[in-house]
């Protein structure tokens, strides 16, 4: 860990200007992740902007309908929400299925969208990592990927995004609120986070000075169902091996939407949007969902340790699926 | 001479579920840890590590460490003190710049803070030779040897009849191969030590299994006499084995007090570095191949081991010593052969041997038992050896068959439909198994316990024994107070520092055997002492004073605890997830002495156990030569939410000859079969045969 500044921000604006001089700055809200990469040396930021006090710690309706949710509120709240639990219940199963107790009450709604991934080759300044250090090489090509993409990866980087909550949210549509340098704009989650390509380096398309303040879930009658089923190898406290959130509006035996998103399969929560097409029209029958999950994995490329991905992705898909309708 | 059954010591506090008398300090936080011992002026040490497997550090330039604000001293093998060389390669560090596994201490940064020391130390920069490193067991490795004994003092390998002939002619046979991983103790206390050197003296605070082990190992290499290392231990946070002997930290701890001396330096380890110098269980391969007749009697058993060692020092797991006691037949082998490896040295972790050595024999028992058109339980029972079946000596107590019995009425055994894959709660397919837990009685020589009356009615009871966690403070209060005939209440016990009399660690489920033993031999002569003076405490008070006293059935009988363990598992038909939502084990070992911490430990050990069936599991990258998956985050272990229903009891069991407590030790009896039986559940759940561990839920998928 190397030396650094500490500020608290009294405002947005306030907290994007110290970031915005600042080369060195970045944001801190729970600080459980980026504390963690601090102390093993994977993050070395000179300036902490701490935006954990910001207003941005209520759940509220939009007037239009739908819920904002501040970038300040804990994870475990907003899972606990009433609001969440019960029009969105597949974000608070997303989120009470992710990390622990004690993390939760730390993590922040922001904070959770912009955690890192735990490739364990990215965490271990020791090991070459293109995310890490831009042109060292990918160490996890040729090492231990059971927790790594079968979708969407490249040759410089094969990580999968972490959060659980994310793939609620692209699933539901969420939009996120940026503050950033020039003005504030909206950003749909389902585009926030970047595939790696030549760029691993990159986890999202936020600039180093945009500031999340707010997540706005759109009103949507079907997620009143919606549902999360996280795949992992304990119980409690892991990672995604496989993660559906989900959402089915059935009529006479019939699938007029799907919606559907998986975690754990790529560097940012995977819209399934071939399977959702698929099964838009089609009768809600086994051999239908389990067509949807093939024609989502047609193009998935498993590494020697995670070819099992593919049927548990599939198998959990469709098992979630059958749930639903 | 007094028989066995009058040498017995009258259970009185013994048995009865005392609680813990270091609880209230444990709960509010007050018993203190090995760093958290209140020290003047402290500084804080960060270790240097190799980040390669095998070379040389050619040039170490800390220039940039020392020039940082509040950095005391770099230690490197340039400035290290001399050791003497004890031949023991693993502790014997920075005495050059040669490098024999990745994550090996080069040296360290002493600063006023751990901050400064941590950010120093990443300041440092190691030029290295590299050398080309072999870190990868196989079966097929074309280099493995034998050891000349396998750990503590077994013999390598064993053979009885004709093992090979009687499979060719044997009815039914199995023959398969089963693996355990690279495992890692993770206690809650990290490996930690405050070491400071006074007047060319040590005092090592040290979170340590032993507190002489420590200082026998420590004193040597810095050619030092035993009493000039004083270590002290009141409380540890936890030990499985890797604590049982000093490992490389203590060793730069001291090795970075002797550059500040007169100051305490701390250093406790990161859960990254537990994971690269305080050693790990080794990956097994276990070659299993049973014969029998049609009536399920087993005519042969052979087990052939292959395992890691470390080529900086050896040590040599003794995972077949099960497999020579467990069951009867006249035919039988038993082998280890190591691979030498540029890793880390493996070392104890609880169990060692039986725990991975009671995986795939008792896997293989229930494959064989299947085989035979047998119940598992029914095939163990026609296996039951009438003596030891390899030294031929009778038991000095063996109720395994009890134990198998009475858990089959608890568990609900006797209505199973032995047919696998053929019960479902909706996505989840259920299924039930069983197997066998054994572990040997050890008795450790060299402990001695001194007990003083006083005329105010105290009882000074001081021996140099730890308590790891398990419960000692409380059981050797209780066994002095039954050998004294006095109230646990009049009862001052001392332990856990070398200032007291000397005494073995914590190791090989002996602790109560090679502690107890002395403080009940000295009870008797402090009582007899009494007696001299007409049953009163003269105003000096009385001293008593006795060694560990010499067993003489030890070499008549073999010592061995026993137990069955049964489990429910769970496994998603759609996703392999697996669950455990019922444990239940029946034990035989001895008399318990405390019958809320023995609970304690045989609940402990059969979650550990657990967590080596579903989620333990080391991942050594070959190209790097580290474990990658070096945290607590990525190397699982059992959770609240992995652990159901867990049910320990015990039979009365009642063994005159092991020592005058009647107790055989269950720090590991617990461990020992628990995954095997959680194996035998999944297969019964699925008809998926899973042989090397662990049970992860790709295991499982279709």
């Amino acid at each position: 860990m190397i030396p650094f500044d500490y500020r608290r921000a009294t405002d947005a604006e306030a907290a994007v200007d110290l970031v915005h001089g600042h080369p060195g700055a970045t944001f801190l809200g729970g600080g459980t992740n980026l504390v963690d990469r601090m102390k093993l040396g994977v993050s070395e930021p000179e300036m902490l902007v701490d935006v954990s006090r910001l207003p941005y710690d209520t759940v509220e309706p939009l007037p239009g309908g739908g819920v904002r949710i501040g970038s300040a509120v804990p994870n475990s709240d907003l899972a606990a929400h009433p609001l969440i639990r019960e029009q969105y219940p597949v974000l608070s199963q997303a989120l009470l299925a992710g990390a622990s107790g004690q993390l939760r009450n730390l993590a922040t709604t922001g904070g959770n969208l912009l955690q890192r991934t735990r490739c364990v080759y990215f965490q271990d300044v020791t090991t070459p990592c293109n995310k890490r250090e831009p042109g060292s090489g990918c160490s996890a090509r040729g090492g231990y990927t059971r927790q790594h993409a079968i979708l969407g990866a490249s040759q410089a980087c094969v990580a999968t995004h972490p959060s659980d909550m994310a793939v609620a949210l692209a699933m539901l549509d969420a939009t996120v609120q940026v503050q950033g340098p020039d003005g504030s704009r909206k950003i749909p989650v389902a585009e926030l986070h970047r595939l790696p390509g030549d760029e691993p380096e990159r986890d999202t398309v936020l600039g180093q000075a945009d500031l999340i303040t707010a997540v706005d879930l759109p009103e949507l009658a079907m997620a009143t169902r919606s549902t999360y089923r996280k795949v992992r190898d304990r119980a409690s406290y892991a990672f995604a091996l496989v993660s559906v959130a989900a959402a089915l509006d059935v009529a006479d035996g019939t699938v007029r939407q799907a919606r559907i998103a998986f975690g754990g399969l790529a560097h940012k929560p995977w819209r399934a949007a071939r399977a959702e097409e698929t099964l838009r029209g089609a009768p809600a029958t086994e051999e239908a969902f389990r067509a949807a999950a093939e024609a989502e994995l047609a193009e998935a490329t498993p590494l020697a340790d995670n070819a099992f991905k593919v049927p548990m992705s599939r198998n959990t898909l469709v098992s979630v699926l059958r749930d639903l309708a | 001479m007094t028989t066995a059954e009058e040498s017995m010591l009258r259970a009185n506090a013994i048995g009865t579920p005392l609680t813990r008398l270091d609880g209230t300090e444990k709960v509010t936080g007050t018993a203190p840890y090995a760093v958290e011992h209140p020290v003047d002026s402290p500084a804080h040490l960060h270790p240097l590590q190799a980040a390669i497997a095998l070379g040389r550090a050619t040039g170490i330039d800390t220039s940039a460490a020392e020039a940082e604000p509040g950095v005391l001293a770099v230690l490197t093998h340039a400035n290290a003190p001399r050791l003497a060389s004890t031949g023991n390669g693993e502790l014997e560090i920075l005495q050059s710049g040669e490098v024999g596994y990745r994550g090996q201490f080069l040296g360290g940064v002493i600063a006023e803070t751990p901050e400064i020391a941590r950010r120093a130390a990443d300041l440092i920069r190691v030029h290295y030779e590299r050398y080309e490193h072999d870190v990868e067991l196989r079966a097929d490795r074309d280099d493995l040897y034998k050891p000349e004994q396998v750990n503590p003092a077994f013999d390598t390998d064993t053979a009885q009849g004709d093992a090979d002939g009687a499979l060719a002619s044997a009815a039914v046979t199995l023959d398969a191969t089963y693996s355990t991983p690279m495992e890692h103790n993770n206690p809650m206390e990290p490996h930690a030590t405050i070491a400071c050197w006074t007047d060319g003296e040590l005092t090592l605070h040290d979170s340590t299994q032993g507190v002489y082990w420590t200082q026998a190992a420590v004193a040597p290499l810095f050619e030092l006499d035993q009493q000039q290392v004083r270590v002290i231990s009141p409380h540890v946070g936890g030990g499985f084995g890797s604590k049982g002997i000093p490992h490389p930290n203590v060793v730069l701890a001291a090795m970075a007090a002797r550059l500040v001396p007169g100051r305490p330096v701390k250093f406790p380890l990161t859960r990254q570095q537990m994971f690269s110098v305080v050693g790990y269980r080794t990956p097994t391969i276990q070659h299993v191949r049973l014969g029998a007749d049609e009536q399920g009697r087993l005519s042969a058993i052979t087990l052939d081991v292959v395992e890691q060692t470390a080529k900086v020092k050896e040590f040599a797991e003794q995972t077949a010593i099960p497999t020579r006691t467990m069951y009867a037949a006249p035919h039988r082998r038993t082998s280890h052969r190591l691979a030498a490896l540029d890793t880390p040295v493996p070392t104890w972790m609880r169990a060692p041997g039986e725990c991975p050595g009671m995986f795939g024999p008792e896997v293989a028992m229930d494959e064989m038992a299947l085989a035979c058109g047998l119940d598992p339980i029914e095939f163990r029972v026609r296996n039951e050896p009438e003596t030891d079946p390899e030294s031929g000596l009778p038991f000095s107590s063996r109720n395994l068959v009890a134990c198998l019995r009475e858990g089959a009425r608890r568990f609900g055994w006797h209505d199973r439909d032995p047919r696998p894959g053929t019960r479902r709660h909706g996505e989840w397919l259920v299924g039930t198994g069983v197997a066998a837990s054994t572990y040997p009685v050890f008795a450790m020589p060299g402990s001695q316990a001194t007990i003083r009356a006083t005329p105010d009615g105290r009882y000074a009871v001081r021996i140099g024994a730890v308590d790891i966690g398990t419960g000692t403070w409380t059981a050797l209060t209780q066994i002095a107070a039954d050998a004294l005939e006095v109230s646990v209440g009049e009862v001052d016990l001392e332990i856990g520092s070398t200032t007291l009399p000397t005494a073995s660690g914590a190791g090989g489920s002996s602790g109560i055997n090679s502690w107890g033993s002395p403080i009940v031999a000295a009870a008797r002569t402090l009582r007899a002492r009494l007696d001299e003076h007409g049953g009163t405490v003269p105003a000096e008070g009385v001293e008593a004073t006795e060694g560990m006293p010499d067993n003489p059935h030890t070499s008549q009988y073999a010592m061995h605890s026993f137990g069955a363990q049964f489990a429910e598992v769970w496994v998603n038909a759609d996703t392999g997830e697996v669950s455990v939502p019922r444990l239940l084990g029946i034990f035989a070992a001895g008399r318990i002495i405390n019958a809320r911490t023995g609970r304690s430990q045989l609940l402990g050990g059969m979650t550990m156990g657990l967590s080596m069936a579903l989620h333990e599991e080391s991942v050594l990258d070959p190209r790097f030569g580290h474990v990658v998956n070096h945290d607590l985050a990525e190397y699982h272990i059992a959770t609240n939410a992995d652990v159901g229903s867990l049910e320990v009891d015990w039979l009365d069991e009642h063994d005159p000859y092991v020592n005058p407590m009647g107790s055989k030790g269950i720090g590991e009896l617990g461990i020992t079969g628990t995954a095997a039986a959680i194996t035998n559940a999944a297969y019964h759940a699925t008809g998926i045969r899973v042989r090397e561990l662990p049970l992860h839920p790709d295991k499982f998928l279709r």
